[in-house]
């Protein structure tokens, strides 16, 4: 009978269609034409029609060597060195450029290179803004993501204490989030300017004159740990709020237990604490994961990418290709590795924290 | 001995004031120093950034900042330009998405559950690795507007709102929260003889204030912060929201306090009306959390 009353094809399908639909033509369609585009060399405008290359948009992206160099020796055999006594190598170019020898690393340029012994280990890749921005992405997801969700659940904690007053500072700690992170990022490239940055002359001030003042963005040693001590400022509210949330969750009865016990505050949050935290550590883990490897407006507003790629991101490079050199394949082509990445980092959170 | 543990009780109060305040400066500062450097010349902004004048609006204070702010770029368009769009889009998508989520909650229909199966996927998908698949696609779209059939929806409003109305997160907050609704309510209704509209506008909808209020901040944050996706879609200045309209200002490295006063008038409504709201943001955000 009841069952009878809320069977309708007709309603059910007119009532979800306009919302469905919308999701279905922005969201669900472009996501499959990300991987269909990947496979393409279409342009945004083009004279010619696109055609379908295979993965060759994945081969330029991801061909990465390792070339070992022997130092340059002379007739009797002893290495050539340098006036600091360094041993001299053959130059990468004489094996990327036009020679039989090596076809897999034609046209291929130095990303870094190491010594190991007298050789030279020297990565080279087809690509090497590409690896620069995975690397730095990675690198801000790997700082981020624990530092982020570590200090917000501090700050969760000492927010939720019974104080007079203590909404006010949870109003006050969750301010940056809604903040524009572009206007954020404007003001904070004031804040790390070289000159008249109100960060060095604090540090100077607080250092009575022995910092010395840097150019925080315009080093490449500093310029993404910039970024990245911006960006938590920024956020760290957000997941504050979500860890209290949790922290709400949990039965003041578990509490007064742990205290008739005699736990110290360290066995409480161990033992009580953090398991009833378990669920929101995996949505806060996933969620800032998701929103690290989304790093832009940042970029764009305060570095565009340098110094010397220092600070350029996958999806960084995504919009500089598909929309500046309006190369809508090789962006969705970084598109579609960003994706799998964001995928499988999320797959393997879930199963680190999966319920034993 | 009582007063000795008085005074210890007292004593731990005020260190734990002076933790909670000394981590409230740093998240105000940096706001503080640019509602401060807007009323201020550029060159005693950069003066007294030698100095904790920084934070104080002392000196030469007044608002050239912003008379010339407003004639070096149409602020006035970009705010119109975000408060329309935000305004539209967090209206159809309350609308839509609480259509939507009323008929994955209440009625059995042939397809529900895959649809809904699908409309949950979406929330890994993060926008940045759909955003230029999608360029391409509005690009090509078709729309008839006063001019009868035409292609392409770059530089538009509708490029803007009509994407942005319907997401995975919406959908799921409504349906959560009507998946608690008592059901006898619906069917009580419908034994009466209501149609399903009348149910959703009369029974459903009066009751869904809570939900109603966290859908529509979330979105308020979203669409109002936009700037990756009009980056792209919009190049015409008559359509570009405030975010986007910051980059008249980027090169300006001399003109700090114009810059200061532009993202004062961008910003400082914005915050006035979280602090007015307060628990309804901080409760909006929870509840993503809580339910997911």
């Amino acid at each position: 009978m009841a069952s009878k009353l809320t069977t309708s094809n007709r309603a059910g399908w007119g009532f979800a269609l306009p919302g469905f639909g919308l999701i279905a033509l922005f969201i669900v369609i472009p996501f499959f034409f990300a991987f269909y585009l990947s496979l393409t060399n279409q342009r945004l405008i083009s004279p010619n029609p696109t055609e379908f290359v295979g993965l060759s948009n994945y081969e330029n992206l991801l061909s990465i060597g390792v070339l070992t160099l022997e130092p340059e020796r002379d007739d009797a055999g002893t290495i050539i060195r340098d006036d600091d006594g360094l041993p001299e190598y053959p130059r990468v170019r004489s094996f990327t450029r036009n020679n039989p020898d090596f076809p897999q690393y034609a046209g291929m340029q130095e990303w870094f290179r190491w010594q190991s012994g007298d050789t030279a280990k020297v990565v080279v890749a087809t690509d090497v803004v590409f690896w620069k921005s995975l690397w730095n992405t990675v690198k801000f997801v790997l700082v981020v993501a624990p530092v982020q969700a570590g200090l917000a659940l501090c700050l969760a904690l000492l927010i939720n204490q019974r104080l007079r007053g203590i909404n006010v500072y949870r109003a006050i700690y969750f301010m940056p989030v809604v903040v524009s992170i572009v206007v954020v990022s404007l003001l904070w490239r004031f804040l790390y300017s070289p000159d008249s940055g109100l960060l060095n002359n604090m540090l100077q001030g607080l250092t009575f004159g022995i910092f010395e003042p840097r150019d925080w963005l315009g080093n490449p040693d500093t310029a993404l740990g910039s970024i990245m001590a911006m960006s938590i400022w920024q956020a760290v509210g957000f997941h504050m709020v979500i860890w209290l949330a949790g922290l709400q969750t949990i039965s003041p009865m578990l509490y007064e237990a742990a205290s008739i016990e005699g736990a110290s505050k360290w066995q409480t949050f161990r033992y009580v604490t953090w398991p009833g935290l378990r669920n929101t550590a995996v949505l806060v883990l996933i969620v800032i994961t998701m929103q690290a490897f989304a790093l832009f407006a940042q970029i764009d507003v305060m570095t565009n990418g340098g110094p010397l790629d220092s600070t350029t991101t996958l999806v960084f490079q995504t919009v500089e290709r598909g929309y500046g050199k309006q190369d809508i394949s090789g962006g969705a082509t970084i598109s579609v590795i960003l994706f799998l990445l964001v995928l499988t980092i999320s797959l393997i959170q879930r199963f680190l924290t999966r319920e034993r | 001995m009582a007063t000795i543990s008085a005074d210890n009780h007292g004593l731990r109060l005020a260190v734990r004031y002076v933790v909670l305040t000394l981590i409230a400066v740093i998240f105000i500062f940096p706001l503080l120093f640019m509602v401060m450097s807007s009323l201020k010349p550029s060159d005693q902004l950069l003066r007294d950034t030698a100095s904790l004048r920084a934070f104080l609006p002392v000196g030469d204070i007044g608002f050239d900042n912003y008379t010339d702010a407003f004639s070096r770029a149409p602020v006035g368009l970009f705010v119109f330009n975000s408060v329309l769009v935000t305004g539209v889009t967090v209206l159809l998508s309350l609308f839509l998405c609480s259509l939507a989520a009323f008929s994955f909650a209440f009625l059995k229909w042939k397809g529900r559950d895959l649809l809904l199966g699908i409309i949950i996927a979406t929330l890994i998908v993060p926008f940045e690795t759909i955003a230029i698949p999608l360029l391409l696609l509005v690009s090509k779209l078709p729309w008839i507007g006063l001019e009868g059939l035409q292609f392409g929806w770059l530089n538009t409003y509708r490029v803007q709102i009509i994407p942005w109305i319907a997401d995975g997160l919406t959908v799921f907050l409504f349906v959560q929260y009507f998946k608690d609704l008592p059901r006898e309510l619906i069917e009580a209704a419908r034994v009466e003889g209501a149609s399903w509209w009348q149910i959703y506008r009369r029974v459903v909808m009066p009751l869904a204030g809570p939900v109603l209020a966290t859908a529509a901040i979330l979105k308020f944050l979203v669409m109002y912060n936009q700037y990756l996706w009009p980056l792209i879609v919009v190049q015409q200045e008559s359509y570009r929201p405030v975010m986007v309209g910051l980059q008249y200002f980027f090169q300006l490295d001399t003109a700090w306090g114009e810059i200061m006063a532009y993202l004062t008038i961008i910003t400082v409504p914005v915050l006035a009306f979280y602090l007015v709201m307060q628990r309804a943001f901080i409760s909006s955000i929870a509840s993503t959390g809580v339910k997911g």
